[in-house]
């Protein structure tokens, strides 16, 4: 680490940790009210669970992307972030609006739109917060003595989340055009703009872990932000298939959103060819695990997965079921959920000053969390594929139909603990680090690339 | 070889084109003559309905038109398949409504909000899904595909 104020990143990684593990509690909540344990339902009901679940998945990736782009820019631009002071005030004010969100989903407040739950009178804070945020990050990118692709491409990403949140606020009196415009949010979210920020992360970390030469990591990141934006913007019309607009959605949203799988693959090759093409390695093997799993786990999970229900003629059997919740689970989790915990692997030795680069504890924690997640996956995909076949292909009531594949729940929550024990394992390694140290500031802290024989 | 800035040009040139196209496509489908939603029959009961659908996060837990909860049954033929007197029931019941396990409620809806809701449920389930009502059952009771 060379700048005194990428220690800010630390205490965004460590709210993202925290957001990280209640996460996971809520979601145990609702796996259990779906095998029937429904205690809670008087104070947690499913879907508080739910919306806490899901938002606080958005908030902790968000804050792993703020703590990302904290570290990442003052590295990229070649000087201090220009406040550290006002960068301390964005996250603590972000950590109280995310708070006051989610307390206020268990008193009934909240706007249930899915995945935008979150009241209009907050989402003006939102607002202020993420162009203080943008504010802070930008001034230091043109002020700093280059502005590199990656950390332009890591900006545009940033900035198009910011302005893509607009629509999402805008009120309608239309349940159809609600649903259009909000879908500007959340799919060219995670299927356009995202793939911004996490193409940002990786080509730094691939710049770090393999030492390949910026030229060539940074034009292939061109190429597939590329066909991110190419196949994903129309390729939003997937969602648009059967929410009552117009027919032209199916042919061009099946064929543009056929075409998004491109964009994943082109990362896990980018990822793997240059990690192969590296003819250095860095000590740091788990930063270097985490980084290239999310290559390939996201071209599983968003890419294969995700084309395996996106034409219209299969979305029209799947649209709304287990099967989406299968694809939404492995796509979050290969794309950000794992490219921010390689950040924050790869950064934690630099920040702290302690050169934990590979121990057993951490490969312990990957491999756990992936094989729980895995698991977990398979039994929401064998439970989607269940429940369109005797609801939607012979007709039985949605109760009856779910009571037959309550068991793969069963299954789905054992997985789920293997998966929490590996997150429960990253977490206390993370804490395990300490705190920032000025230590860390020294000139060569950057360990040498060992050049393999 | 490609170079870094052929490589520019083509995300530059490809996200312009197809984010016209997007716009395009969006003014297209929103215009009067392609609408598919009864728009015109979105009155003050039907507006008061989906404010109740939000405020109450229905969509925590049911899916509408597909989107949603994967936990209650899908809800946007809902009248045709329950009937508007067992529905102002659920939605006005002082207890937690729970015929096949899974709880919900309780709401403890007013006459008036109880009615709005329905009068949104009717609008929702006249609304052309391209087919999406006619392959999923059971949607509607008297269209169960076989
Ligand atoms: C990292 C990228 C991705 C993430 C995080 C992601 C996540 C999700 C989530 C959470 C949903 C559920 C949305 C809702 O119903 O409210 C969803 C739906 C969907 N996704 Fe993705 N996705 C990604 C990429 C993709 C890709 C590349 C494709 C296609 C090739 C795809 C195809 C679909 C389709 C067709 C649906 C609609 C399912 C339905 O009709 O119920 N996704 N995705
Ligand atoms: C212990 C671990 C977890 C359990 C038990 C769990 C369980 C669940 C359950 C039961 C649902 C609701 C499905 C429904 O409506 O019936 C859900 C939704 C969701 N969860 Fe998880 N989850 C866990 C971890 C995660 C993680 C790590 C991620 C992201 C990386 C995630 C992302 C999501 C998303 C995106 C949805 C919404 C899906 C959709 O609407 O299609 N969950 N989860
Ligand atoms: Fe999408």
């Amino acid at each position: 680490m060379k700048y005194k104020s990428q220690q800010v990143a630390y205490w965004f990684f460590a709210l993202c940790m925290l957001l990280f593990a209640l996460q996971v509690v809520y979601g145990f909540i609702m796996g259990f009210a779906r095998i029937g344990m429904d205690g809670l339902h008087e104070f947690i009901p499913f879907h508080t669970a739910r919306a806490v679940h899901t938002n606080l998945l958005v908030v902790w990736l968000l804050t792993g992307f703020m703590g990302a782009a904290y570290y990442i820019i003052p590295e990229e631009a070649q000087r201090e972030l220009v406040s550290v002071k006002w960068a301390y005030v964005q996250l603590i004010s972000l950590a109280l609006v995310g708070v006051a969100a989610i307390t206020g989903y268990h008193f009934n407040i909240w706007e249930g739109r899915k995945f935008l739950e979150i009241p209009r009178e907050l989402d003006y804070l939102v607002v202020v917060n993420v162009l203080l945020f943008l504010g802070i990050i930008l001034t230091t990118l043109f002020k700093g003595k280059r502005q590199t692709t990656t950390a332009l491409v890591l900006c545009m990403g940033l900035v198009f989340a910011a302005l893509l949140y607009l629509p999402g606020m805008i009120w309608f009196d239309s349940q159809v055009t609600d649903s259009f415009f909000r879908w500007w949010v959340v799919h060219l979210w995670v299927e356009g703009v995202w793939e911004l920020i996490m193409g940002g992360i990786l080509a730094f970390l691939l710049i770090k872990l393999t030492g390949v030469d910026r030229e060539v990591i940074e034009k292939w990141l061109y190429v597939i932000v590329g066909l991110t934006f190419l196949s994903g913007i129309l390729g939003t019309g997937h969602h648009y298939y059967y929410i009552g607009v117009n027919k032209i959605w199916l042919v061009v949203g099946g064929v543009f959103s056929a075409l998004e799988p491109l964009a994943f693959l082109a990362m896990a090759l980018f990822a793997v060819y240059m990690y192969r093409k590296g003819e250095k390695t860095h000590p740091n093997k788990i930063a270097l695990f985490w980084t290239i799993g999310a290559s390939i786990v996201s071209f599983i999970g968003a890419g294969l997965l995700g084309f395996a229900h996106t034409l219209p003629q299969t979305n029209i059997y799947t649209h709304g079921t287990l099967v989406t919740a299968m694809h939404g689970h492995y796509a979050f989790w290969g794309a950000y959920a794992m490219i921010v915990l390689a950040i924050i692997s790869y950064a934690m030795p630099n920040i702290t000053g302690r050169k934990k680069f590979d121990n057993f504890n951490g490969h312990l924690a990957f491999w756990l969390s992936n094989i729980g997640i895995l698991g977990m996956v398979v039994a929401l995909g064998v439970a989607g594929v269940v429940q369109v076949y005797l609801e939607r292909r012979l007709g039985m009531e949605f109760m009856v139909a779910q009571e037959e594949v309550k068991i793969h729940f069963v299954v789905m929550l054992l997985c789920a603990s293997m998966f929490a024990t590996g997150v429960g394992l990253y977490i206390y390694e993370f804490f395990k680090f300490g705190r920032p140290t000025d230590e860390a500031l020294a000139k060569h802290d950057e360990p040498e690339l060992i050049a393999v024989s | 070889m490609l170079s870094k800035s052929q490589a520019r040009a083509f995300f530059l040139g490809g996200t312009l084109v197809t984010f016209l196209a997007f716009i395009g496509l969006t003014v297209y489908s929103f215009m009067p003559s392609n609408d598919q939603s009864n728009h015109h029959l979105i009155d003050e009961q039907v507006i008061r309905g989906k404010h109740l659908w939000e405020t109450n996060n229905c969509m925590g837990c049911h899916s509408l038109m597909g989107e949603g909860g994967y936990y209650a049954p899908e809800l946007t033929k809902v009248v045709d398949r329950k009937g508007e007197p067992m529905i102002k029931a659920i939605l006005q019941s002082p207890v937690i409504w729970a015929p096949n396990g899974r709880k919900m409620g309780p709401y403890e809806m007013s006459e008036e909000d109880s009615e709005a809701m329905v009068a949104f449920f009717k609008w929702v389930g006249q609304i052309d899904l391209n087919g999406f009502d006619r392959v999923v059952s059971p949607l509607a009771k008297d269209k169960a595909n076989k």
